[in-house]
């Protein structure tokens, strides 16, 4: 552990040097301290005057306080980078009349897809939330959640950079003046990953996959298409983002391949859940939640039949798809495009 | 009577977050009331009585708001004991970024939005870098990656708060959040004596005066000149 006394006679480059997560604590203060860097910290701290503390809004102890935390939870952070999510587990609360749910306990593996059906307000933000919080039946719904099988540290609750859920949505958008390498590599950088350029290239490549029209590095995040903008953010969520569980709130229009968007997440053994109205990507789905008056009304794993109905309606699919590319080119629509 | 301290940049969903998280704290039975402070126009105590809660607000007008602040709320908390609350919230408007109206053993929030910029973090002083809790909102519009980057970023600059990211609209995350802000046990009886968690900016010049002419003659007392040397 390190002690204050350590950090007042250490200079901000030895520091840097011991503890090169720092860089972005003290690119964060307004103090220059890049400027000091080979004097000790008790040194700068005596040298800055009282106007100077003042003008960069700077309070000594505060400082040091927050340096001490920054290291202790940085350094407890990179080494519980390798806690692995294998399950997440419901146990049954109640909905919003207060009648018991009646699943007794629902379990998501990861690399598995849960599909959450149920007209808007039923209780969708509840549950998420619910996951988010990794309630210990002390909300609402009096549900509690299990990682691993067992009762989770406060960690998942309260630790920055920690966070169970990741969510993807279609009211999304990038609002970073950035190119899409700069942006892949600031979010890589923020998890603390040494070399981004090998992952900022899988990414892209990832997302070009699953988008219609193909984007490169240099193109600005925001002048993305929808369809690509999309496929970015889910290729980006999959590998980057340190959540376990990812949650997909309508994609149904989102102009990328579906499938191809829920394998590449499954493929970074995340736990899928998804809230569609859409029969496709419901019965794509291992088993579906179905929410009604705040509670989780019935659980319904996928049937053999079902998984045959999906096949039958893929290919209505893609003939509609079909259709669309012919519309779009110019064509005229007759029963030779709407053939199998 | 529990104080809080909420305060956040205009427009960053202070008050829909303190709304809905007070309705969580109301169904439990907890009496809940409300001051705002803020500088020229505000239509946020609509919002309070719409939702049930006895509010009062400031306006500092010439003043400087966090000025304001300080030499008001040992009157307003007077007020929220008189009214026999459980809870008084106080929501502020940071305007130069520079203040923070937290009182050291108070609870304070501090309110950012995810559409601020991810620099701003760095530009927010004393209003984000000594508040207890930071509430990150308007997390539903931007994406996952840039969510998880200005949270970092917050973390950076404010290593020992609790973060949390809730949305204003849904109040998703706003109970969890009631969770950690009324406490039974902690009381606060009076203000008096108590100080600020950081000193409030400097601000003795003339134009603080009312001078509104520009030129050397006119400039008196603490003034500063930009350094437009070359370096």
């Amino acid at each position: 552990m390190v002690s204050r006394d350590y950090l007042l006679k250490n200079t901000p480059a030895g520091l840097l040097k011991e503890f090169p997560f720092l860089s972005s604590f003290f690119a964060g203060q307004t103090f220059g301290f890049e400027l000091k860097a080979e004097e000790s910290l008790q040194q700068i701290i005596q040298e800055m005057d009282e106007a100077g503390a003042e003008d960069n809004a700077f309070d000594a102890e505060n400082f040091l306080t927050q340096l001490h935390d920054f290291i202790t939870q940085m350094n407890a952070f990179l080494g519980h980078d390798k806690d692995i999510v294998e399950s997440l587990t419901i146990i049954a609360g109640k909905d919003k009349s207060g009648h018991p749910e009646q699943f007794g306990h629902l379990v998501f593996n990861k690399s598995t897809i849960t599909s959450i059906v149920g007209p808007t307000g039923s209780g969708k933000s509840r549950l998420l939330a619910d996951i988010e919080w990794v309630a210990q039946a002390d909300t609402p719904t009096g549900r509690s959640i299990l990682v691993n099988g067992e009762k989770p540290l406060t960690d998942w609750r309260f630790a920055s950079g920690k966070k169970l859920v990741a969510q993807l949505s279609q009211n999304m958008n990038f609002v970073m003046d950035l190119t899409v390498s700069e942006f892949l590599d600031l979010h890589a950088k923020s998890r603390m990953i040494v070399n981004p350029e090998h992952v900022v290239e899988k990414i892209i490549d990832a997302a070009n996959d699953l988008a219609g029209e193909k984007f490169r590095g240099d193109t600005p995040i925001t002048s993305l298409s929808g369809g690509q903008s999309r496929a970015l953010m889910i290729a980006d969520t999959a590998m980057l983002s340190s959540s376990p569980v990812v949650l997909i709130d309508e994609i149904e229009n989102a102009g990328i391949d579906r499938k191809k968007a829920l394998q590449i997440l499954i493929g970074q053994e995340k736990i899928v859940l998804m809230a569609t109205h859409d029969p496709i990507l419901a019965l794509m789905a291992d088993q579906r939640i179905v929410i009604k008056n705040g509670g989780i009304h019935r659980v319904i794993k996928t049937t053999a039949i079902e998984k045959v109905m999906l096949e039958k309606l893929e290919k209505a699919d893609k003939k509609l798809q079909k259709l669309r590319t012919a519309l779009r080119s110019g064509e005229i629509i007759d029963e030779n495009i709407y053939q199998d | 009577m529990n104080l809080i301290t909420v305060s956040g940049p205009p427009s960053s969903g202070k008050t829909a977050i303190i709304i809905k998280t007070a309705e969580a704290l109301m169904q439990r039975g907890v009496k809940i009331g409300a001051v705002k402070f803020d500088c020229l126009y505000t239509e946020d105590d609509i919002a309070y009585e719409k939702a049930g809660i006895p509010v009062k607000k400031g306006l500092s007008g010439s003043l400087c708001p966090d000025h304001y602040f300080v030499s008001n709320i040992e009157a307003v908390h007077e007020w929220g004991m008189k009214e026999g609350f459980d809870l008084l919230v106080s929501e502020s408007a940071g305007l130069c970024n520079r203040c923070s109206p937290y009182i050291k053993e108070i609870k304070a929030v501090c309110v950012i939005d995810n559409l601020s910029g991810i620099n701003t973090p760095k530009k927010i002083g004393p209003m984000l870098r000594m508040a207890d809790i930071v509430v990150i909102t308007k997390g539903d519009i931007v994406s996952q990656a840039e969510r998880e980057v200005f949270a970092a970023r917050v973390h950076s600059v404010n290593p020992a708060a609790i973060v949390m990211n809730i949305n204003g609209l849904t109040g998703q995350g706003a109970y969890e959040l009631s969770t950690l802000l009324y406490d039974k046990e902690k009381n606060i009886d009076s203000l008096k004596g108590r100080k600020l968690r950081f000193s409030m900016p400097s601000a003795l010049c003339s134009y603080c005066l009312g001078e509104t002419r520009i030129g050397e003659s006119y400039q008196m007392g603490n003034v500063r000149k930009i350094n437009l040397e070359e370096n």
